[in-house]
């Protein structure tokens, strides 16, 4: 609901008006207030009410919702401090803010925020965990041009968004423990969760994710970077939602990790640190929202410190305390908020005496801080009350146990001081000087009602805490402890016993320690005396800058390069080890070679094969043409194998590949550099050490190959999805070409993918060519130009061009009379495929053959001059019939590039097949003549292209010079 | 038979991985098809070696006999696909020459 709302909002963003999208957010707020105090009757019962959706049931996750007595409070408490915020926030909103922004990630953070509470999955829960923390992210910013703002909230996210992480982390533990992520099957297995090995692990990571969003140490410091957010953010961020979240998180999951010594040591001694150095703090900020800030730091700490001691007692005083906390510190921002926003200044230097002008907001806030000071008579009291109850017991004996009261009551006397500077600095004394606004006046009286409001709760529970609050909180209470519901009083008078002296002690302390330290106060800058210096916030950013910048300098400087080589040597040596790591852990043994039956043909020809290939590597420096002549001889002998072991296509298809890749690089040739004369060859040690390497590395995975072949050709072959493919060829495929019938039916979407492939490359190759220009060393015209021309002009009877002509005339005039011959080879080769080796494939490489044969005998210009064939259209088409044939079968009612096949009788030619896969395999051909030709096209127009540039550059040469 | 062949691809393998370490790029173009064979060979000798026996139905071959397919269908994409990579490689290659002016992979001429 508040996310239909937000969207709602966030429609608005256009409109100038401040009451609609508060309209808006507040009528949402009360709806889901109302919605939560509808399911009261149900919850009080002890049910627990639920809602699943089926989300990743394949994980085992679904959207699970579940509201429990727990939950319920904090769905109260959200949801209604939640509408008292935006009642505030109507008001206190300048007219020149975006205010439906405002609104709306309000509304979001709220939706997050109940999506926490009443998540009945782990996941769920740490999903809108992390909602909460983009929220937040963008509520703190809400300010965007304030640096402030941007830093405090670039710095929320990152601490809450990495606990949100560890938060993550350990629910999948957890998970992974319980072995499900239901949150009642975890709460219920606390025993076995403890008793895990990996429990310690799992805590670890929760308590970071619940310490960093409760603002503890040693987390504490994004909380005062936060307030940099609009004053009802602060209210509701930090009084009843983010900070919250942390310690519901505890509380939630207190039934299934509490309990244990670790949980004590390590949440212990993070909340006593935090209680009380936020409470140290927060007597030294001079700004109000600051004070306040540390004072939640510190209340956090001590609902931490009680949660961590593991005794029921002490849970039932943390969740009375967080309701606490929640309403007295709300409202306390609020009065804040007002002071800022009636006088201009949070400044507590510089503002006094301010009961003259706000009367009533002073009071309220009197008898919030008094709350919050724990003063008799109010919820604050009642609640720190049992914490010093608890604090005196004893219940795990260590250290830190054993100094727990001394520290409760010394936290307690600090929030007195900081409360009671608060008050008598702000609402007393002299007159204010130089206010930045110079009247201030009682606010609107609606931005006043929520406070009141949230006063009145504070002495209503204060007053008679067991008909207000009893309860609620007791429904609460038995949904977290269950069976374990200790017996507790929540009247304000126990007798005359030790929690009530501490209680005296702390108040009497905490105002000696003000008016000792008053005049100090007036005067010290921002920040604790000792600890000024040492701020979380710079040791954050210095961390930060540290991380983001100096290693990912430092890294990119050690491991990274501009240079290819290391990091293909890098690629092949992974590639290496990543055949090798799992065949060496797995046990692989090198089969022993066996010599036997081993034809001395075929031995021959390889051994030939081998000797091109070592040719190749060594020749491919210096002399490009040999290389390539003897990787054409590797080819033909890839081409001899598959034609010896029974794979007659791949034989013609790797042929005819050959023919068109080695022309293809024979045009590269020309525009690769000359070989440079010049260069000495004195190899250093440097060079020398590295191609000893690089060889060892190629000899190395040569090796590693050769015995994985080896093993892998000996060892049976498994009956594997072969036997399907050769069963059912002929009689769903209707042709008896196996591999054929595989590629354009059984995965016939494989090959249409392949040929969209093949065509991307082909328009790539085009494009990089237009504009291609090639080096400057290669812009003059080749040697054998050269020649041949000089040959001409020697001789009278002779033009230019003529040796050209008239080379190699007679192969040239059988090669255009080959042409016809040709294309009716290709269309027999097409035509046969289905049944018999051939296909798309071979007869579009057969046909672009056909073309490029035209270009060699005839020379590109006289072929472009009269080439037919637009090479883009046949792409299309070639794509398109493919998509099509695919697409009819939908129409037929079957699934896309559904084959269908029978035999017609022709005349002349006799019976046919004719399969639906025929046009398929159509339009593989179309493509692969359009791209090959294409390709070849682009690359042969570049020695008539050069001509033009070479003109053009001779041109602007001479306009230079004139 | 299969220890040729294992022998072949080992070979192929080598020189393909040396001349990808070259710092020329017609090394690195030739390398690469090199390799490709090699992986070729390998996938196409994954469904076992057999001879005369061609994955074509007749009316009277028993289909058990024959040679599997589905490597040779594989393949005979990945020839394709192949000669589709040389090919952008190759004008990559010229592209970056003329851009450059040199051969050297990282377009900025030798390292001493």
């Amino acid at each position: 609901m508040p996310f239909v709302g937000s969207l709602l909002s966030a429609a608005l963003l256009k409109s100038s008006s401040r009451s609609l999208p508060s309209l808006i957010a507040g009528l949402v707020a009360l709806g889901c207030l109302a919605a939560s105090i509808a399911a009261y009757p149900a919850i009080a019962e002890g049910e627990i009410l639920r809602a699943n959706l089926e989300w990743l049931p394949q994980f085992g996750l679904e959207f699970a919702l579940r509201m429990d007595g727990f939950a319920w409070l904090f769905s109260v408490l959200i949801s209604g401090i939640g509408f008292l915020v935006v009642v505030y926030a109507r008001y206190y909103m300048s007219e020149d803010d975006p205010v439906p922004r405002f609104f709306s990630f309000l509304l979001a953070f709220m939706g997050a925020m109940l999506g926490i509470v009443i998540s009945g999955n782990v996941i769920l829960l740490s999903v809108f965990w992390e909602l909460t923390s983009i929220f937040s992210f963008l509520l703190i910013s809400y300010w965007h041009n304030s640096a402030a703002a941007r830093d405090g909230a670039r710095m929320s996210l990152t601490i809450t968004g990495v606990g949100g992480f560890c938060l993550l982390i350990g629910v999948l533990l957890l998970g992974n423990i319980v072995g499900s992520y239901d949150l009642d099957k975890i709460l219920a297995s606390g025993d076995v969760i403890r008793n895990h090995p990996l429990y310690l692990m799992a805590l670890i990571f929760i308590l970071l994710g619940a310490l960093t969003k409760s603002a503890q140490f040693p987390f504490h410091f994004w909380l005062p970077n936060a307030m940099a957010a609009p004053t009802p953010v602060s209210a509701f961020l930090h009084s009843a939602t983010m900070v919250k979240a942390g310690v519901f998180l505890l509380a939630r999951f207190w039934p299934a990790l509490a309990g244990s010594y670790e949980w004590f040591i390590l949440l212990g001694t993070a909340g006593i640190i935090t209680l009380l150095l936020g409470a140290y703090f927060a007597m030294f900020q001079q700004d109000l929202k600051g004070l306040l800030a540390y004072s939640t730091i510190s209340h956090l700490g001590l609902i931490t410190t009680l949660l961590s001691l593991g005794s029921p007692l002490a849970t039932v005083a943390a969740i009375f305390h967080m309701v606490n906390h929640a309403t007295f510190k709300a409202s306390l921002f609020m009065a804040a908020g007002i002071i800022d926003h009636e006088t201009g200044t949070r400044d507590m230097r510089r503002l006094s005496g301010l009961y003259r002008f706000l009367p009533f907001t002073a009071t309220l806030a009197m008898v919030a801080s008094a709350a919050m000071a724990g003063v008799p008579l109010l919820n604050g009291f009642l609640s720190k009350e049992m914490f010093f109850a608890e604090a005196v017991e004893t219940h795990a004996d260590s250290i830190l146990d054993r100094i727990l009261p001394y520290v409760a009551t010394l936290a307690g006397a600090f929030s007195v001081a900081y409360s009671l500077r608060f008050i008598h600095t702000v609402f007393f004394g002299r007159q204010p000087v130089d206010l930045p606004k110079p009247a201030p006046h009682e606010p609107p009286r609606w931005m006043r009602f929520p406070i009141e409001i949230l006063v009145v709760i504070c002495l209503i529970v204060g007053i008679v805490p067991s008909l207000s609050i009893g309860p609620f909180l007791h429904v609460a209470v038995t949904s977290v402890l269950g069976a374990d519901t200790p017996e507790y009083s929540l009247s304000i008078w126990h007798g005359f016993n030790l929690p009530l002296i501490m209680s005296m002690v702390a108040l009497v302390a905490g105002t000696v320690i003000y008016f000792v330290l008053r005049r100090y106060l007036a005067s010290c800058a921002d920040g604790p005396p000792v600890f000024r210096r040492l701020r979380g916030q710079r040791i954050f950013e210095r961390i930060l800058v540290e991380v983001s910048w100096r290693w990912a300098r430092l890294a990119e400087q050690r491991l990274g390069t501009r240079k290819l080589q290391p990091q293909l040597r890098w690629v092949v040596f992974t590639g290496f080890l990543a055949g090798m790591l799992p065949l060496t852990l797995s046990g692989f043994e090198p089969r022993p070679f066996a010599f036997s039956g081993v034809d001395p043909m075929f031995a021959v020809i390889w051994l030939i094969g081998i000797c091109l290939a070592i040719g190749t590597a060594f020749m491919a420096k210096y002399h490009r043409l040999a290389a390539l002549v003897m990787l054409g001889g590797v080819g033909l002998t890839v081409c001899i194998t598959f034609v010896w072991l029974s794979a007659p296509d791949l034989a013609v298809t790797q042929l005819l590949v050959e023919i068109v890749t080695t022309v293809l690089i024979l045009l590269g040739l020309r525009w690769l550099p000359k070989r440079n004369e010049g260069v000495d060859d004195a190899i250093t040690l440097r060079a020398r050490f590295r191609r000893f390497r690089d060889l060892a590395l190629a000899i190395v995975c040569g090796v590693g190959m050769t015995f994985v072949a080896y093993a892998v050709m000996t060892m049976p072959v498994p009956d594997a999805i072969a036997t399907y493919f050769l069963e059912n060829a002929y009689t769903e495929g209707g042709g008896r070409n196996v591999v054929n019938v595989i590629l354009v039916d059984f995965r016939g979407f494989d090959t249409l993918g392949e040929i969209a492939v093949l065509g991307i490359v082909a328009l790539t190759v085009y494009a990089l060519l237009r504009r291609f220009r090639p080096a400057a060393d290669s812009m003059s015209m080749p040697e054998q130009q050269l020649i041949q021309n000089r040959f001409d002009e020697e001789r009278p009877e002779r033009s230019a061009g003529d040796t050209v002509k008239e080379y190699l005339l007679i192969p040239s005039v059988i090669m255009q009379w080959m042409f016809p011959v040709l294309i009716t080879f290709a269309v027999y080769i097409f035509m046969r495929g289905h049944d018999l080796p051939g296909g798309g494939f071979s007869a579009g490489l057969t046909l672009s053959i056909a073309f490029l044969l035209q270009y060699l005998a005839g020379g590109t210009r006289w072929a472009e001059d009269r080439i037919r064939i637009l090479p883009l259209r046949w792409m299309g088409a070639g794509l398109l019939t493919a998509m099509v044939t695919g697409i009819g079968a939908w129409f037929l009612g079957y699934p896309f590039l559904t084959s269908h096949s029978r035999y017609i009788e022709l005349p002349l030619i006799g019976k046919m097949p004719a399969a639906t896969a025929l046009f398929f395999d159509l339009g593989v051909f179309l493509l692969v003549v359009g791209s090959a030709v294409l390709i070849l096209v682009a690359l042969a127009h570049q020695s008539i292209r050069i001509n033009r540039l070479r003109a053009s550059d001779t041109e602007k040469t001479k306009g230079g010079e004139a | 038979m299969e220890i040729i062949l294992s022998i072949a691809i080992g070979v192929m393998t080598t020189c393909g991985v040396w001349l990808l370490l070259r710092p020329r790029t017609y090394q690195v173009i030739v390398g690469l098809s090199m390799l490709s064979y090699a992986v070729n060979l390998f996938i196409f000798g994954v469904g076992g070696v057999k001879t005369n026996v061609p994955p074509l139905l007749g009316d009277d071959v028993v289909t058990s006999s024959l040679a599997d397919p589905v490597p040779q269908a594989l393949v005979l994409t990945a020839i394709v696909i192949g000669f589709a990579t040389t090919a952008l490689f190759l004008v990559v290659l010229l592209a970056s020459r003329g851009l450059t002016g040199t051969d050297h992979v990282d377009g900025r001429g030798d390292r001493k």
